[in-house]
């Protein structure tokens, strides 16, 4: 099954990748090691999974003011989300993709959610992203679909 | 919501000093900070910037190869700051570094990031204790301040206002001296939410130490993005435990700003600190609750430990006081590394008052500067460590893959005389 939801972009962009989701918050500094990817928070739920090149989606982000700083080393080398999925204006993500584009010419889109829109996003969906903001959401069922 | 980003961009009203500096009339290094104020002015969706009287920038902190380029490229395009700008930590002991395990290209970056700051015009203090400084902004002032500690304690603690800044934003502000009117700049953004009671927690818990890091841990886990509000403290806490409490909160949360009623500024009834709204949530807090965040600091069980480290936030004066007080005649274990964190200025003070003495033949070392948490200065072979800070604690884990052991400074100096940890838990016990 498939369905499209009207994102606000902070900063606009196309992306394609599957959706890792938590509803718990996330500061990067500390949670997020831009050499690999990885999150590292050990007291997050999404300690130990990669999120480069993912969709991730977040309610919001959490704590230190060097989260920025480390979105913006790991975009620079390779190891960043392909987009970030919040809830409401996170203005920490929003910022590092800003300055990627001042210092390197280069974005990964940042988009707010309403938080119904938001809820139903699963881990592992597909999510397809347009300039524009809109997302197609791909549930796992279609992705891999059941023998009928 | 509104669904429109470009929709936002003509309701900002722009001054003529901000026209300028957009127009590159004040030079590229202005402009590409006023650009970046803009645009995020424009995500936020607000009217107009207002001025700020003065910055604190995390932007120092070394994180790698972008860092370092954002910093020297406003360098090159002669940006400047306008405010007085204090310094947070940069990723490197600048004179000290090589006593540990910093690899010296690692060092070599991080002092290129901390000459472009000062090329910038920012104030050396490197410290993420801001407002243990003559810097210290006054009740009311509009400030932009980046490192999560020093937002919460400049907001709840001093009554000055600033928004939560992200690296490289703060330099942006401190650079215009503009801001997005937005967040905790305005006045009605600064009314408690979350509202926390103490219910029955004893005053003989709430005169320990441990007592303000654990609280702030808890307030921060459950307030999320909302400002909390605590009601029943019946003690009048000293600002290293107001320090410690702020810290804690802006870790486990998103927390820039507490009340707590009869003790911080803005909050001297219940009715101030809510603005004279309703709380959007009530939440007891109990004995239990403590208890079981006090437990969820620690991450290591049994007796090893490798190092002790304080000062995170940096250590002040009374703090050293406190310290050498507990040290006097003692001497640490030699398999355990006794570490404290602080700033240039304050270890000059701790020096003339015959601390850093103490700690020496203590065989404990400070290191300036910067801290573990910035700077890869500790041995990987250090496994275990000891802090009596809940900051520490929460972040040392995933960056620094140790187990860590939260207790409180007295608890660290006897496990750092007995070589292995010892903690006197009878506060958390029932």
């Amino acid at each position: 099954m498939a369905y499209v939801i009207q994102s606000r972009p902070l900063v606009a962009g196309c992306a394609e990748g599957e959706v890792l989701l938590s509803d718990k918050p996330l500061s990067f500094w500390g949670g997020y090691d831009s050499k690999t990817g990885e999150i590292i928070d050990r007291r997050h739920p999404l300690s130990g999974e990669f999120a480069a090149g993912k969709i991730l989606a977040l309610p919001f982000s959490r704590g230190s003011s060097t989260t920025t700083a480390v979105l913006l080393e790991s975009m620079r080398g390779g190891t960043a989300p392909a987009a970030i999925l919040t809830i409401g204006v996170d203005t920490f993500y929003a910022l590092a993709s800003i300055v990627a584009e001042e210092l390197f010419d280069e974005t990964i889109p940042i988009l707010s959610l309403s938080p119904a829109d938001f809820e139903r996003l699963k881990n592992g969906d597909m999510a397809k992203i347009s300039q524009s903001g809109e997302i197609t959401i791909s549930t796992q069922a279609e992705v891999q679909p059941v023998a009928r | 919501m509104d669904q429109s980003a470009t929709s936002k961009k003509d309701h900002l009203y722009l001054s003529d000093y901000d026209r300028e500096l957009l127009a590159g009339e004040r030079g590229p290094g202005p402009q590409m900070a006023m650009r970046i104020i803009v645009r995020m002015a424009e995500i936020l969706g607000v009217e107009r910037l207002i001025d700020i009287e003065a910055a604190h920038i995390d932007s120092s902190l070394y994180m790698g190869a972008a860092t370092l380029e954002f910093a020297e490229k406003l360098v090159d395009l002669g940006a400047k700051v306008s405010v007085p700008s204090t310094l947070n930590v940069s990723g490197v002991d600048e004179y000290g570094w090589m006593h540990w395990s910093v690899p010296p290209d690692w060092a070599e970056n991080a002092k290129r990031q901390m000459r472009a700051y000062q090329e910038m015009g920012c104030i050396p203090t490197w410290t993420c204790a801001p407002y243990q400084t003559e810097f210290k902004p006054k009740f009311g002032q509009q400030i932009a301040w980046g490192e999560s500690n020093a937002i919460v304690f400049a907001n709840s603690i001093i009554g000055a206002r600033t928004e939560r800044y992200p690296d490289l934003l703060d330099i942006c502000a401190a650079i215009t001296a503009r801001v997005p009117a937005a967040g905790l700049h305005l006045q009605e953004n600064r009314a408690g939410q979350v509202l926390l009671r103490l219910k029955e927690v004893p005053e003989r818990v709430q005169r320990h130490e441990s007592f303000y890091p654990v609280l702030g841990y808890l307030m921060g886990k459950v307030s999320g993005e909302k400002n909390p509000v605590v009601v029943g403290m019946e003690v009048e806490p000293e600002w290293d435990q107001l320090k410690a409490l702020g810290a804690a909160a802006a870790s486990s949360g998103t927390v820039g700003l507490f009340h707590l009623v009869g003790i911080t500024p803005e909050a001297p009834t219940l009715e101030d600190a809510l603005l004279g709204n309703e709380p959007e949530q009530e939440i007891d807090v109990t004995m239990d609750n403590l208890r079981e965040a006090w437990r969820e600091l620690s991450t290591a069980d049994g007796r090893e430990l490798d190092l002790v480290v304080l000062g995170c936030p940096h250590f002040s004066l009374a703090e050293f006081e406190r310290l050498v007080l507990l040290i006097d005649g003692k001497e640490k274990h030699k398999d355990v590394e006794f570490l404290v964190n602080s700033n240039r200025a304050m270890r000059a003070l701790a020096d003339e008052a015959g601390y850093l003495r103490s700690l020496e033949v203590f065989g404990g070392v400070v290191t300036v500067d910067t801290c573990p948490l910035a700077t890869p200065m500790l041995s990987p072979d250090i496994d275990v460590v000891m802090t009596n800070s809940a900051k520490f604690s929460y972040y040392a884990p995933g960056m620094l893959n140790e187990r860590v052991v939260f207790g409180a400074l007295e608890d660290c100096v006897l496990s750092a005389v007995e070589g292995r940890v010892v903690r006197d838990e009878s506060l958390w016990r029932t």
